[in-house]
């Protein structure tokens, strides 16, 4: 058990985790016709807590609970792998990435994700502003507008060979090149890295 | 004449989420998807995908890593709706699986590129968020709340936005 434990808890190969997240589409159909997405849980969320009246947020959300479910089990599954699969040893991240992102400001590459920002510390400073409350609020309404995400389009409605998809996931990487190549360098300078 | 048409386009998404055949799961038959979202949950922290040094070694094109994973996962997916579609495989329950195209609209180029930009800065599409606050990193209850802000915000506005 603990063999098999120590297994499970050395970072998955992309071999593992990508088929795995392909199988959800199946999976989700099979058991109840659903369509993988996760980007509508947001919406879910504001037609259940602040409809507002607001016709896009009328509708009957209970029928969509399943995918609050699976929003659940997501945070549930986090940390679930966090307390009792969580990998010893540090994360391996390409060399040339450390070296960039080292020009950038960033020393410390010791978790999933950099210390140096991810911290309550930082939440009412301009490194907060950018990396959560501007950050969170492009993913939510870009999302929304796009009518899905990575999951959603990249995988589902690609999957399916839906052009529109194919458009929006081209639009996904082209706004992450960017953000990453002309904004980030800007923004992390600007918020004191 | 162009608001006319939003009009009628929320009216389509809202037709194509009442049009979903109603299942009538509640309580104890939503619990299966809580479990496939904990094993999903699970695969996104052991294949480190919720990492923020992941995405930028993907935008930065040094590291085959998140290619292989969601080009793995389209490919899975294609397969596996092929073959759903081939053999007319019907869910546990015995209905037929229906997909819902998805119809174009410039808010796939618009809202896209927005969704990049901040994928690009958070390290974290919607799925992720969730994952990221799971293994610890509380903060990220920010960036949520301010994602569903987002989305509420998209809504409010969605009539009024080029599309």
């Amino acid at each position: 058990m603990n063999e098999f434990l120590n297994w499970l808890s050395q970072p998955w190969p992309w071999y593992i985790a990508g088929p795995m997240i392909g199988l959800t589409v199946p999976i989700l159909l099979l058991l109840g016709n659903r369509s993988f997405g996760i980007s509508s849980s947001l919406r879910h969320i504001c037609a259940v807590c602040v409809p507002a009246k607001i016709p896009f947020f009328q509708y009957n959300w209970k029928e969509e609970a399943w995918n609050l479910m699976f929003v659940t089990g997501i945070l549930i599954g986090g940390f679930i792998a966090a307390m009792f699969l969580s990998n010893p040893e540090t994360i391996v991240i390409a060399e040339s990435t450390q070296r960039d992102l080292n020009a950038l400001g960033i020393t410390n590459f010791e978790n999933l994700l950099p210390a140096e920002i991810f911290s309550w510390d930082n939440l009412f400073t301009l490194k907060g502003l950018f990396f959560f409350v501007i950050g969170g609020f492009l993913v939510g309404f870009g999302t929304r507008y796009a009518g899905g995400c990575t999951s959603g389009h990249a995988i589902m409605g690609i999957s399916n060979l839906q052009w529109p998809s194919v458009v929006a996931t081209i639009f996904f990487m082209i706004g992450g090149l960017v953000m990453t190549h002309l904004f980030l360098p800007f923004i992390m300078n600007l918020v004191g890295f | 004449m162009l608001l006319k048409e939003n009009d009628a386009l929320a009216a389509d998404e809202n037709a194509i989420l009442a049009a979903k055949v109603k299942q009538g799961e509640t309580g104890l038959s939503l619990l299966k998807y809580l479990f496939v979202g904990i094993v999903f949950g699970i695969i996104f922290v052991k294949g480190e995908i919720i990492s923020w040094f992941r995405i930028q070694e993907m935008f930065r094109f040094q590291s085959f890593f998140m290619y292989g994973v969601i080009g793995s996962a389209i490919l899975v997916g294609m397969v596996s709706i092929q073959i759903i579609k081939r053999f007319s495989i019907k869910t546990i329950n015995g209905q037929v699986i229906k997909i819902a195209d998805k119809k174009f609209n410039k808010g796939q180029i618009y809202g896209g590129f927005i969704f990049g930009l901040g994928w690009a800065i958070t390290g974290a599409c919607p799925g992720p968020l969730f994952a990221q606050i799971g293994t610890g990193f509380t903060v990220v209850i920010v960036s949520f709340l301010s994602a569903v802000a987002g989305t509420w915000v998209y809504g409010r506005f969605a009539d009024k936005l080029p599309k």
